[in-house]
């Protein structure tokens, strides 16, 4: 099983995302997914067929798992108690930071999964061409999203970035 | 001394065009790659080039004095010869400077086609002695080889002596040790061939599976071939890192090789001096992070022992395989 981060920042947004109801997070979860799908068409060149697949990003230390509906026309990324997840076609489970990480470019997917941080089930292949298709995205999927927020976005970015530096 | 700078270029992998960028960024001499076919053996899901993005690759190479090699590294099947034949020719328009090949009709037709373009001796071609080697130099005007992970480093200089091109080695990276381009473990398993199809361990064929005791079990197929306990480190779902239960062995035993990378920083200067000119870091499937990091750690080593400095050697073990490294055979053949 991925060990759980016990960073303050980590536990933090466990904490927040604890009380905050999961329809209040919904239009911040539009507003991500739209972006990223309208400013990097490219991601569904790689997707092939797979993008109209059903991904489960289950962020085990928070108390729900977002389910990410590629599909160019509509796309979608909800998030989801575990009790209600829907069929779907792989599950990627890790640590909200980690699977963080891996969307700020700062992480290498495979070696998440040799040191057994990021767990992979379900059709192997939609998890690769969804990992090789988000690895060809210039810059950070995660600076995208936080630019949505202005000031705020981005002060959270940092921090999250701070608190998975390697320490020196 | 400082060593020869012409004897030691830095071969990088690039699975995206982001990825070349970042390897040519990161300090590479040159990149290889491939198209979205059979027609190289990294021919994963949603990885490798279009056409139109190895154009912007190659311009974007060459802008900063890397050159871009192509992976034409497969075994055409029988009458399907014209995918290669094609990949040939929209690779000498893009003008890539190398083609690395395994096959004698694909290193025949460029050489006929494309004399002014360099051929590189894939290692899937396993040549791996003086005689097949020149072979390939003198008939297919071959300029250079890259080697097989399964010789020493006295090898490689007794080689060098007896051959008129140049000699590539892996020196980070995935540490197979099947006998390159005849391995059908993946072809036996799967029905699918490393050799022809440019796939080992497909990925639509792979299945892990998590148990509640936080075990993982890995499937290739209708096989399980390894099961990683909670405290385990992982690997690649290959056959050949695969662990069994066999008569005498009812534990469980790595029976070919474990999930171990090769990592050979500390012997850059026995490489150089053995002769080798290039030097090749593996991944063409793994991230940009991954082709940042190593890119830069062997840009480091390599210009320090080019300037007669100990390399500074970076830590990769995060990113090696089951988090282990070896230098397997060009240490000592009695690695296993």
């Amino acid at each position: 099983m991925p060990q759980l981060d016990r960073t303050p920042q980590a536990r933090f947004i466990t904490r927040l995302a604890a009380v905050l109801p999961l329809p209040i997070m919904q239009p911040v979860l539009d507003r991500i997914v739209r972006r990223i799908a309208a400013s990097h068409s490219e991601i569904f060149d790689r997707l092939g067929s797979y993008r109209y697949s059903t991904y489960v990003i289950d962020t085990e230390d928070l108390p729900f798992a977002l389910v990410l509906s590629p599909d160019p026309d509509q796309p979608k990324l909800r998030a989801v108690k575990r009790k209600d997840l829907p069929p779907h076609d792989a599950r990627i489970t890790g640590t909200f930071l980690s699977l963080f990480k891996l969307i700020d470019t700062g992480e290498d997917g495979d070696a998440l999964f040799f040191s057994r941080t990021l767990l992979i089930s379900g059709d192997t292949e939609a998890v690769v061409r969804l990992r090789n298709a988000l690895d060809d995205v210039d810059g950070s999927i995660a600076a995208d999203a936080a630019g949505l927020f202005g000031l705020t976005g981005r002060f959270v970015l940092s921090r999250l970035r701070h608190s998975t530096a390697p320490s020196l | 001394m400082p060593l020869d700078s012409a004897t030691s270029e830095l071969v990088c992998p690039a699975g995206t065009p982001a990825a070349l960028r970042t390897a040519v960024d990161a300090g590479a001499d040159s990149i290889y790659c491939g198209f979205q076919n059979e027609t190289n053996a990294r021919n994963f899901p949603g990885l490798n080039f279009t056409p139109d993005q190895l154009a912007g690759s190659v311009a974007y190479a060459h802008s900063r004095g890397a050159k871009v090699l192509l992976a034409l590294n497969t075994y055409p099947p029988a009458g399907k010869f014209a995918l290669w034949r094609e990949a040939a020719d929209l690779g000498a328009k893009l003008n890539v400077d190398a083609f690395i090949v395994a096959d004698i009709g694909v290193a025949a037709y460029i050489k006929k086609n494309y004399p002014d373009r360099r051929l590189h001796l894939s290692v899937q071609a396993a040549a791996a002695s003086p005689e097949a080697i020149r072979y390939y130099c003198e008939t297919l005007a071959v300029k250079r080889v890259v080697l097989p992970r399964i010789l020493t480093i006295p090898e490689i200089r007794q080689i060098k002596r007896e051959i008129p091109c140049e000699i590539e080695t892996f020196i980070f990276g995935n540490h197979g040790l099947m006998v390159e381009g005849r391995c059908s473990l993946t072809n036996y398993t799967t029905g699918l061939s490393t050799n022809m199809d440019g796939v080992c361990s497909p990925a639509a064929d792979v299945e892990y599976r998590p148990e509640a005791d936080g075990t993982l079990s890995t499937r290739l197929g209708a096989f399980t071939i390894d099961r990683f306990g909670p405290d385990e480190t992982a690997g690649y779902p290959t056959i050949c890192k695969g662990r069994y239960i066999a008569p005498g062995r009812p534990e469980g035993y790595y029976a070919f090789e474990e999930p171990v990378s090769l990592n050979l920083a500390r012997l850059l200067s026995d490489l150089i001096g053995a002769g080798v000119n290039a030097f090749k870091i593996e991944g063409r499937q793994r991230s940009r992070s991954y082709v940042r990091s190593v890119v830069s750690a062997f840009r480091t080593a390599v210009d320090d022992v080019r300037a007669g400095r100990e390399p500074d050697i970076a830590d990769l073990l995060a990113l090696t395989e089951g988090r282990k490294e070896t230098q397997g055979a060009f240490e000592t053949k009695k690695w296993r």
